[in-house]
């Protein structure tokens, strides 16, 4: 019998090997820097934030299985709990809370209380409008596209902001069915 | 040693990305493993659809007089399979192995392009080592 699948990422990140917390925070703000150097709009920024995390998120959702030994979700509330509880503790060493479902149980917010990516971070005047960790959005987006999951994730509090507490909201789009594609049939 | 004949990764869409073999027996040359990768992806697929059972998501193991076919899908549907002596132990432990190492030598390799045939140097070595001392350290998991 397969092994209950853990609920929190705790065992997992205590065994992986990491690195030194500031060292990440300040490489990940020295990206953002040259991005902002590179690309001068914010919104462009954005974007490309958005895309490296997509790419990022593609491949990092095999590490994530293979080392959480995470067994298939049955609906998308236990994705969400997975993702906060399990995911963001391996990854960022933080977990986050879900809230906030619409009725339909298609969309909920991550909230996140600590984020380690804007431990340094004052936005200035001129980047009001940069999603500074719009990375993390990215990732999501990409991991769960990987396990069949379209989505829509997109920032509704940040701390930079000046809110209390980071909150991204996921939004499932659709669900790619894995049956492959017999179209002699029809 | 002479437990496993061979090892493949299909990806996906049942591409061959990765083929070893190991030691002399049921050795096969490049068209033959491209073929046989090609044709465990659609066998595995059918059983899915044939299977009387709901949630069945494919054959994890295939056994002959000759060798025991031992197969292991992740969720992004990376396929991991290996040919062995029949009643070889261990093997699901081991392509479990096989697949953390693909998502830390492969994966994490920022030149590997995804789907693509695997040449990475660091897994060749990481793999040998899994696959020499299977019995060893696995037995002990």
């Amino acid at each position: 019998m397969a092994p209950a699948a853990p609920r929190t990422g705790d065992a997992v990140f205590a065994s992986v090997e990491r690195v030194n917390a500031e060292l990440f925070t300040l490489t990940y703000g020295a990206i953002v820097r040259q991005l902002l150097t590179d690309l001068e709009e914010v919104d462009e920024v954005n974007k490309q934030l958005d895309q490296m995390g997509y790419n990022i998120g593609v491949r990092l959702i095999d590490e994530f299985l293979a080392k959480s030994n995470i067994s298939r979700c049955v609906d998308f509330k236990e994705t969400a709990e997975v993702i906060a509880k399990v995911g963001f503790k391996i990854f960022l060493g933080v977990t986050a809370t879900v809230t906030n479902w619409d009725a339909e149980g298609t969309s909920c917010s991550l909230v996140l209380e600590e984020n380690p990516l804007v431990d340094f971070v004052e936005l200035p005047d001129t980047c009001q409008g940069l999603y500074y960790c719009n990375i993390l959005s990215g990732v999501i987006r990409g991991a769960l596209e990987m396990v069949s999951m379209k989505t829509e994730v997109t920032w509704v509090r940040d701390i930079l902001h000046g809110d209390d507490a980071c909150e991204l909201r996921v939004k499932l789009v659709k669900q790619i069915p894995e049956e492959y594609p017999y179209k002699d049939d029809d | 040693m002479a437990a496993i004949y061979n090892l493949f990764i299909i990806n996906k869409s049942g591409g061959l990305i990765f083929y070893k073999d190991y030691g002399s027996a049921g050795r096969m040359d490049t068209n033959d493993s491209l073929r046989l990768a090609s044709l465990w992806h659609s066998l595995h697929a059918i059983s899915q659809q044939l299977s009387p059972t709901v949630e069945c998501f494919g054959i994890e193991l295939l056994q002959a007089d000759t060798f025991d076919l031992h197969c292991f899908q992740s969720l992004t549907g990376t396929k991991f399979f290996v040919v062995c002596e029949p009643g070889a132990q261990h093997m699901e432990s081991l392509l479990k192995v096989i697949y953390e190492l693909y998502t830390d030598y492969v994966l994490k390799n920022p030149f590997y392009e995804m789907e693509m045939p695997i040449r990475c140097e660091l897994f060749d070595i990481h793999l040998s080592q899994a696959v020499q001392k299977d019995r060893v350290v696995l037995l002990g998991r």
